[in-house]
C-alpha cells in the first residue's frame, strides 16, 4: 500500500494513525538495538500527534494527504523543541526554537515524525561512522555500513521502521545510502526544496530530499516538501512538480545517455547491473545513447575544496557563546578553541581545516577559485550533454556497501565512494537512486538517474520503469 | 590650513559606517530600534541559529541606493560575500558584507569649502551585536564577564569609503560633517554619532611634500564625534611626523583614539590583522536593481545640503555677513535649515531665525532635530514680538528640546517669564542709575563701553526678563 493510500484510509477512518504509529514504534523496538538508525525517538510526541489526527478524522476533518504516515527525520533538520544535534557533540541537546520549512510542510500533510535519524556528524561522511553517537548498521547485513551521511534515514526505511524518511544530499548523502540500503533516494533540483531549517554543511550544494521504499512514495513525499519558500533566498520560483500523476507515463521516446564516467571504475557486478537497467529502459521504448562527459571526473577534487570552504564558514558559529556545548577556559578565545576541540569529531575538523586553507589569503585563487572554475566547466559539460539526451543513467556508487571500519582510516578512499554522485550537486541538478538488483555479495545495487534542472517528472517516470523492471 | 610642520603633507581617507533607518533588519523581520531592552529584537536569523537563512530587506537596498545617488556613485548590480572572523558579538562568526562588487561604485562629495573628495564605494553590510565587558580590565581580555546584546545584530549598515583625497584635519572634519548631513538629508540614516549610528574610521599617513608617494598608513578607530575626527587626524599625523623626523619608520597598524587622553594607541599590528577569507555568500542571490527602480529613487531624492545652503543664503541676499554665511553652513550641516526657512516663511526676522538656530538650537545636540518645527516657530514669534527676552527665549528653547516639544507659551509661563512692561523697566533703571552715579556720568559723556555694564545690571535685577533691545533703547533715550 502506498503512503498516499495510507493517508486516504486514515482520512476515511479505515486505519488509525495511532495504530500506524504503534506499528512503527514496535518495528523500531525490535530492530533499533541492532541497526541504531535513530539518535532520538519521539515516542510520546508521536502518539500524541497520532491521536490528534484520529480525533480530527473523527470530527470529519481532512488531516492531510499523508495523514498518519510515519517518517524519520535526519538529525540536521530543525524541529521546534526537539533535539537537533547533527550527530555532533557540539550541538548535543540543542533544541531549535523553530521548525524547518520542510518540517512545517510534512506536518501540514499529516506526517507523523517518529524521531531523528543518525548521520555522519554535520553530514560529513559516506558511512554514518562519523556520528558522535556511534555508527548505524546496514539492515541487509549489519557488518556493512548503510552509507552516509543520511545513513540513519536510509536504514530506517530499509528496516521498515518507517515508510518514509527525509535526508539531505550535499555530495550524494541521500543517493549513496539509498543505494547501499536498497531504497529509493532523491536529490531534488537545487532550490526546489527549501533549505530553511536545514543545518548547513555546504550551502551551495545542500538539498533536502526523500527516502522511500518505492518510487511512488518518494514522489508523494517530494510533492509535499517542494515549493517556493520566501525564507530561503536560493529557493526557486517554480511550482512543486506534478510527479504522482505522471509515474506511469513511461519512457517511450526518451533519450537516455548511458554515461561512461558513471560506470568506469565501478565494480564489474555494478557495471553489469546498470547495463541491464539500460536494457529495461530500452525495452520500454527509450533510446539508449552511450555518452562520455570527461569533465565529471574533475567533480571530486572541486567538491572537496568548495564544500569544506563553505563548511569552514558555516561551522564557525559553533563557538560556545550562544548555544550547544561550552568548554570554559581562561578567556573567550581559549573558550572558543576548547569548545571546538572537544565538540567536533576528526572528519569535521579535517574539513574545517581544509576549507580554511582553501580560502586563505594567497591560496584562494589556486584552490577555491580554481574549484569554482571547474564547477563552471562541469555545469557547461552537463548542459552540452543534455542537448543530446534527456536523462543520464549510471551507477550511484562504485561498489555495494562496504564493511564497517573498512575506510574510516583512509579518508581519500572514503571520499571516492561519492565519485558518481558529486557532479550533480555541483551543477545543482536533480538525480535519484533506485534499487536495481543485487551485487555478487547479495547487497543492493542502486541505479542512478540524472537530469537537467527541474526534470524531476522525467526522472520519476524513468525510475518507475526501472523499479518495475528490476526483478523481471 | 594645515598645521603640519613645513614641508610635510598628510594623506587621509575616511571609512564611515552608517546605520540605515529601515523599520526592520537587513536579513530578517526583527525591529531595527536603538535603545530597546537588550535581546528583545532577535530571531533565529539575526542570532545565526543553525539552519537559519538570510533574506535581503529591499528597503535597505533602496536606502543604500539613495546614499549612492546622493554621493554621485555608480549604482550597479552587486553581490554579498562573507567576511569570516570570530567575535562573540558576531553570531555567525562571519559578517555578510559586500566585497568585489559593491552596490555603489565610484562617486564624489563636494565640501562647502569648494574641495572635492572622491568616494571609492558605498556598500551594504550587517552590523554586529554589542558587547559590554564587565569587571576586571573592562576589555575583552581580562574582564570578569562579557554581556552581548544582539538587538543590533543584523542592523543594516552602509560603509562609505572615501578616496585618499583628504589633506588636512579640518578637511577630514568637513568631509565627515558634510557626509553626515547628506546621509540625514537622504532620509536613509539619522547620523547620530553619539549613539553610534554613524561611525568614522580614519586612514592617516604622512609624506614629505605633496608629490611624494604615500607613506605607510595607520587606521584610527573610535572617532565618536566630528571633533574627535579632527583632533585624532591631527594628532596621528603629528605622531607619524615625529617618528619619521627621528629617523624611525611607521608600522602599519590599527590604532585606538582616546578622546580624554587626546592620543592614539596601538590596537592591532599588521601581523595581528585578520585574514577574513572572503568568499561569495552562497545563501544570497545577486542584487540587480532595475534601472526604473534606480531612476524612481533618484526622482524622489530630497534636496541635498549644497542646494539647501544656496537656498538658505538666498533669504539674506547680498547683505549676508560672513558670520551669517558660517551660521548658514553650520545650520545646513546639522540639517537644521528647515527650522530657519520655516520661520522666515512665517514672517520671523531672518537674522533672528538664523542666529537662534545656528547658535542655540544647534548646540542642543542630536535631539534638536526632533523638535517639532511649529513649536520652534511659535517660540521665535514670541521673541520677535518682544514677548520674551533673548535670554528667556533660550531657556524656553532648551526645555522644549529636552521635552521633545511643547507649547512655548506654557513653558514660559511655568518659568514665570513675562514681558517686563515699560514702567517696570524705567523704575529699575532709575534705581541702577542712582546706585552707580560715576558710571552713569561717564556713560552720559559718551563712554559706550558702559552700555554692557548697565544692560548687565538690568538683566541681573530683572532675572533676565528685560529685553536687551528695549534696555539699549531706554539707555540711549535717557542720555540724549
Amino acid at each position: 500500500m502506498s503512503v498516499l493510500d495510507t493517508g486516504a484510509r486514515v482520512n476515511a477512518g479505515e486505519v488509525s494513525a495511532v495504530a500506524l504509529a504503534n506499528e512503527s514504534l514496535q518495528q523500531i523496538d525490535s530492530q533499533e538495538g541492532e541497526i541504531h538508525a535513530f539518535v532520538e525517538i519521539q515516542r510520546e510526541q508521536v502518539l500524541r500527534k497520532a491521536q490528534a489526527i484520529d480525533d480530527g478524522v473523527a470530527q470529519g476533518k481532512n488531516m492531510g494527504v499523508l495523514a498518519g504516515v510515519p517518517l524519520a527525520l535526519k538529525d540536521n533538520l530543525c524541529q521546534h523543541g526537539e533535539v537537533t544535534s547533527c550527530a555532533s557533540n557540539i550541538l548535543s541537546g540543542w533544541r531549535p526554537p523553530y521548525d524547518a520549512t520542510v518540517v512545517s510542510h510534512i506536518e501540514t500533510a499529516g506526517v507523523l515524525i517518529i524521531g531523528k535519524t543518525n548521520m555522519d556528524e554535520f553530514a560529513m561522511g559516506s558511512s554514518t561512522e562519523n556520528s558522535a553517537f556511534g555508527p548505524t548498521k546496514n539492515p541487509h547485513d549489519t557488518t556493512k555500513v548503510p552509507g552516509g551521511s543520511s545513513g540513519g534515514s536510509a536504514a530506517a526505511v530499509a528496516a521498515s521502521m518507517t515508510p518514509l524518511s527525509l535526508g539531505s544530499d550535499t555530495g550524494g548523502s541521500i543517493r549513496q545510502p539509498a543505494a547501499f540500503c536498497g531504497v529509493v533516494g532523491v536529490k531534488p533540483t537545487y532550490g526546489l526544496v527549501s533549505r530553511y531549517g536545514l543545518v548547513a554543511f555546504a550551502s551551495s550544494l545542500d538539498q533536502v530530499g526523500p527516502f522511500a521504499g518505492s518510487v511512488a512514495d518518494a514522489a508523494a513525499l517530494l510533492e509535499v516538501i517542494a515549493g517556493h519558500d520566501p525564507k530561503d533566498s536560493t529557493s526557486l520560483n517554480a511550482p512543486a512538480p506534478a510527479l504522482s500523476s505522471h509515474l506511469d507515463d513511461g519512457v517511450k521516446g526518451m533519450r537516455v545517455g548511458l554515461c561512461n564516467e558513471l560506470l568506469e571504475g565501478c565494480a564489474p557486478d555494478m557495471v553489469a547491473a546498470i547495463k541491464r537497467a539500460a536494457e529495461v529502459l530500452s525495452n520500454a521504448g527509450a533510446e539508449i545513447i552511450e555518452i562520455s562527459i570527461p569533465e565529471l571526473k574533475l567533480g571530486l577534487s572541486a567538491y572537496y575544496l568548495i564544500a569544506p570552504a563553505e563548511a569552514s564558514s558555516n561551522l564557525a558559529r559553533y563557538d560556545g557563546v550562544r548555544y550547544g556545548v561550552r568548554v570554559d577556559a581562561e578567556d573567550v578565545t581559549a573558550m572558543n578553541t576548547a569548545t571546538r576541540t572537544a565538540g567536533f569529531g576528526d572528519e569535521v575538523k579535517r574539513r574545517i581545516m581544509l576549507g580554511t586553507y582553501a580560502l586563505s589569503a594567497g591560496y584562494y585563487d589556486a584552490y577555491y577559485g580554481q574549484a569554482q572554475r571547474v564547477r563552471t566547466l562541469i555545469i557547461n559539460a552537463f548542459t552540452k550533454a543534455y542537448s543530446s539526451v534527456d536523462l543520464l543513467l549510471g551507477a550511484t556508487t562504485p561498489t555495494t556497501a562496504f564493511a564497517i571500519g573498512d575506510k574510516v582510516g583512509d579518508p581519500m578512499s572514503m571520499y571516492q565512494s561519492d565519485i558518481c554522485t558529486i557532479p550533480t550537486n555541483l551543477a545543482g541538478h536533480p538525480a535519484l537512486s533506485v534499487p536495481f538488483g543485487v551485487g555478487d555479495d547479495k547487497m543492493p545495487i542502486g541505479a542512478q538517474l540524472l537530469g537537467p534542472a527541474l526534470s524531476e517528472q522525467q526522472l520519476f517516470q524513468a525510475a518507475s520503469v526501472l523499479e518495475h523492471g528490476a526483478n523481471s | 590650513m594645515s598645521s603640519l610642520p613645513e614641508g610635510w603633507d598628510m594623506v587621509v581617507g575616511l571609512e564611515v559606517h552608517t546605520e540605515l533607518k529601515t523599520a526592520t533588519k537587513l536579513f530578517c523581520g526583527c525591529a531595527n530600534n536603538f535603545g530597546d531592552e537588550p535581546n528583545t529584537n532577535i530571531c533565529p536569523v539575526c542570532l545565526g541559529l543553525p539552519g537559519s537563512l538570510p533574506v535581503l530587506n529591499e528597503g535597505a537596498v533602496e536606502f543604500a541606493i539613495r546614499i549612492g545617488l546622493a554621493l554621485h556613485c555608480v549604482v550597479q548590480p552587486s553581490s554579498f560575500h562573507r567576511k569570516n572572523y570570530f567575535y562573540p558579538d558576531q553570531p555567525k562568526d562571519y559578517q555578510i558584507s559586500q566585497y568585489d562588487v559593491p552596490i555603489n561604485g565610484p562617486g564624489y562629495l563636494d565640501l562647502p569649502d569648494g574641495s572635492r573628495v572622491g568616494i571609492e564605494r558605498a556598500h551594504l553590510e550587517e552590523d554586529t551585536g554589542k558587547t559590554t565587558h564587565v569587571g576586571g580590565t573592562g576589555r575583552i581580555h581580562g574582564s570578569d564577564e562579557s554581556l552581548v546584546d544582539y538587538n543590533r545584530s543584523g542592523v543594516p549598515l552602509v560603509e562609505i569609503v572615501s578616496g585618499p583625497d583628504i589633506r588636512s584635519a579640518e578637511q577630514a572634519r568637513g568631509y565627515a560633517a558634510e557626509l553626515r548631513s547628506i546621509l540625514i538629508a537622504s532620509g536613509a540614516s539619522d547620523g547620530r554619532m553619539e549613539e553610534g549610528s554613524m561611525r568614522v574610521d580614519a586612514n592617516v599617513s604622512v609624506r614629505r611634500g605633496t608629490e611624494a608617494p604615500f607613506g605607510t598608513r595607520c587606521e584610527i578607530k573610535n572617532l565618536n564625534s566630528l571633533r574627535s575626527v579632527q583632533r585624532a587626524v591631527e594628532y596621528e599625523a603629528l605622531r607619524q611626523i615625529a617618528i619619521l623626523d627621528d629617523g624611525g619608520t611607521i608600522s602599519q597598524e590599527t590604532r585606538h583614539w582616546g578622546e580624554d587622553a587626546g592620543k592614539t594607541q596601538t590596537m592591532r599590528s599588521k601581523e595581528e590583522a585578520y585574514d577574513y577569507r572572503y568568499f561569495p555568500e552562497p545563501d544570497l542571490v545577486p542584487v540587480v536593481p532595475s534601472e526604473a527602480f534606480i531612476r524612481q529613487i533618484e526622482a524622489e531624492l530630497p534636496p541635498m545640503p549644497a542646494q539647501r545652503r544656496r537656498e538658505l543664503i538666498a533669504h539674506f541676499g547680498d547683505a549676508a555677513t560672513d558670520a551669517q554665511l558660517d551660521q548658514a553652513n553650520a545650520a545646513v550641516e546639522l540639517n537644521l535649515d528647515p527650522f530657519i526657512v520655516g520661520a522666515i516663511e512665517k514672517g520671523i526676522t531672518p537674522a533672528l531665525a538664523l542666529a537662534r538656530t545656528a547658535n542655540e538650537l544647534a548646540g542642543l545636540g542630536d535631539d534638536a532635530m526632533s523638535l517639532p518645527k511649529d513649536d520652534y516657530i511659535a517660540l521665535l514669534k514670541m521673541e520677535d514680538a518682544g514677548e520674551l527676552s533673548a535670554t528667556q527665549s533660550k531657556k524656553v528653547l532648551a526645555d522644549l528640546v529636552a521635552a521633545g516639544g511643547g507649547d512655548p507659551k506654557a513653558v514660559a509661563e511655568s518659568k514665570g517669564f513675562q514681558q517686563l512692561d515699560a514702567g517696570a523697566l524705567d523704575a529699575t533703571l532709575d534705581e541702577i542709575i542712582a546706585a552707580n552715579p560715576d558710571e552713569w556720568a561717564r556713560y552720559r559723556e559718551g563712554d559706550d563701553k558702559l552700555t554692557g555694564f548697565f544692560t548687565g545690571k538690568v538683566m541681573a535685577a530683572t532675572q533676565g526678563q528685560a529685553d536687551g533691545k528695549a534696555v539699549n533703547a531706554a539707555l540711549r533715550q535717557r542720555r540724549s
